[in-house]
């Protein structure tokens, strides 16, 4: 390959990469679309599309399926779990981003290990330590573990927004006076709102999604509703897939709408470069 | 960063420092151990439950002085049904992360030339927020014999019967293609865009072509992200979970290894037994990792944006 660029090959190149762009888009919008009109129809059997629509799937799965518990335990886990990990996880980024201390870099692999190890593998033997400390089954058991990958989340996401602060604000604060407490509530914690609102809205997401960990560590009265999901799939049969579906949709909603607002101060590349700042 | 030295009158008075300022001076104040809440959390609920599955999975159901200590492992390497359990996800897993990371390159080298790249990568996100089960319960319905897919397929003539897509390898297959390429992609494009776009007109300028540019400028500065992509991405889809039970033969040709430490853990309730598969399941990850990032070193290792950092 030498100088100029054959401009048909090059165009056909970037036709190919689109092509396929746009096939992995429209497979994964027909299949969002194929659970909503499933959930919406009457009846749906090898049609292209079902003969009549109804809303009715969505009250019997509301009821079958208690969503209305549901949604509470779910919201109540996410919420309890963005706010702990931000308690923890913003003094632990303030300190890891304005000091060198000896052994900084093995507390950043501690805190980068629960993220690259994948939750199936370190559920089990954390759900067995809850159950033995009887935790497990319980709600503070599903919060307790959901934060050992998202107090590390928020900690990663954070130091470099603290990074950015400049130190001498800090500096004029401890001059007039300012202990620690008050130099965060007074000083970071409004510079960095941007940082804390993005990591938080990120973690929030992530629990409502997080299926293994809730999955391992949830009893009957502790199931977040990406769990009651699985399970309503898994025992499919039983009930009608439209109920199912219904109850998919419910669920889409309530993640789709917390993406939205997160996506209004991150960037979906945020989302899962997660580890980015740190090899 | 901070760490301001303390003037020291001479290095003989350097005992005479206060502890407290010694420490200030290596970086140690009151400010550091805010660090502290925060690693006792991951150190009690991730690193003590990984020593305790550890220990656990050495102390067998009938006792370690019967059985023997190693008895768990003994029974993993013995028994078909459990050993099998590796390779059939590690035949799902890396193909599935190799196709993928294969596949983003060429997409993100164009998305980087965009404009309005954040419509795509917003649809792109979506699977990864919708997460696993989700997936799975949209392609049971998709692929399924009346599904779409297979209704375009006939009408097109592509295929004269429904092509089975679910229950099998295959639903399992494109399940995490569709739920973690996305991920794959939008952690390439974040390392592609890293790299100084002048590298690559200066490359141009001295009479590359498109390939050669590809070959001798971007890949090299790109294979130490591709690594830790590849790492990822193959962490998760190794980890399979909901897919393999809802999508997949959970009894046959997708029973992942997770399968075998789900059913040992809430089925037979053997938590010995089932922490000996995570720690199996760990160690196989763990082996994998270390060899893709050990063949990282091969490459170049340096800045990839000219100059600004």
């Amino acid at each position: 390959m030498k100088g100029n660029e054959n401009p048909v090959l090059s165009r056909l190149w970037a036709y190919a990469i689109w092509a396929v762009v746009l096939f992995f888009v429209i497979n994964l919008f027909a299949m969002i679309a194929t659970v909503v009109v499933n959930s919406l129809s009457t009846r749906w059997l090898g049609t292209w599309l079902p003969p009549g629509f109804t809303t009715r799937w969505y009250f019997s799965a509301w009821k079958e399926f208690q969503l209305d518990d549901v949604l509470v335990v779910t919201f109540q886990i996410a919420a309890a779990v963005a706010f702990l990990s931000a308690l923890l996880g913003v003094p632990a980024a303030y300190a890891l981003a304005r000091r060198d201390f000896p052994g900084k870099k093995l507390v950043m692999l501690l805190f980068l290990l629960p993220l690259l190890v994948p939750p199936f593998t370190y559920g089990i033997p954390l759900a067995t330590v809850l159950y033995k400390s009887g935790l497990g089954g319980t709600m503070w058991g599903v919060i307790v573990a959901n934060l050992v990958p998202t107090v590390p989340f928020v900690v990663l996401v954070l130091i470099p927004f603290i990074e950015q602060i400049d130190p001498r604000v800090e500096a004029a604060a401890r001059v007039f006076g300012a202990g620690t407490v008050r130099l965060f509530i007074y000083v970071l914690v409004p510079l960095l709102t941007p940082g804390i609102l993005a990591a938080v809205l990120l973690v929030l997401m992530r629990t409502m999604a997080a299926f293994e960990l809730t999955f391992l560590t949830s009893g009957p009265g502790s199931q977040t509703l990406v769990v009651s999901l699985y399970y309503a799939v898994s025992a499919a049969g039983v009930r009608a897939g439209q109920s199912v579906d219904a109850m998919a949709v419910i669920y889409m909603l309530t993640t789709l709408i917390w993406l939205l607002i997160a996506l209004r101060f991150v960037n979906p590349t945020q989302i899962v470069a997660r580890a980015k700042q740190t090899h | 960063m901070t760490s301001q030295s303390i003037p020291v009158a001479g290095s003989g008075r350097h005992e005479r420092v206060p502890l407290r300022l010694r420490l200030a001076q290596r970086g140690i104040d009151g400010v550091t151990l805010l660090v502290l809440p925060a690693a006792l959390f991951i150190l009690l609920l991730f690193v003590y439950p990984f020593l305790y599955g550890m220990n656990l999975s050495v102390h067998p159901k009938g006792g370690a002085e019967t059985v023997g200590r190693f008895a768990n492992y003994a029974r993993f390497f013995s028994d078909s049904f459990l050993y099998d359990t590796i390779l059939t996800t590690l035949w799902l897993a890396l193909p599935v992360t190799i196709i993928n990371v294969v596949m983003s390159i060429p997409v993100a080298m164009r998305v980087r030339l965009m404009r309005r790249q954040r419509l795509l990568t917003t649809i792109l996100v979506l699977p990864v927020t919708l997460g696993a089960v989700l997936v799975a319960e949209g392609l049971l319905n998709y692929l399924g014999p009346q599904g779409w897919l297979n209704r375009t397929l006939i009408t097109f003539g592509l295929v004269s019967s429904p092509i089975r897509l679910v229950h099998n390898y295959w639903g399992v297959f494109i399940a995490l293609i569709i739920h973690s390429f996305p991920f794959t992609f939008l952690l390439t494009l974040s390392y592609v865009t890293g790299i100084d776009p002048s590298l690559e007109q200066a490359a141009s300028t001295l009479g590359a072509g498109p390939r050669a540019r590809f070959r001798h400028i971007i890949l090299p500065l790109l294979l130490p992200g591709l690594a830790i992509t590849f790492c990822l991405s193959f962490v998760q889809d190794f980890a399979v979970f909901p897919s393999a039970v809802l999508l997949g033969a959970p009894a046959g040709p997708t029973r992942v290894i997770s399968i075998a430490a789900y059913q040992a853990a809430f089925e037979e309730y053997d938590y010995s037994m089932a922490s000996a598969i995570a720690m199996i399941m760990g160690f196989v990850q763990l082996l994998i990792v270390v060899a893709v990032l050990t063949s990282r070193g091969l490459f170049y290792r340096g800045p990839a944006g000219g100059g600004k950092g």
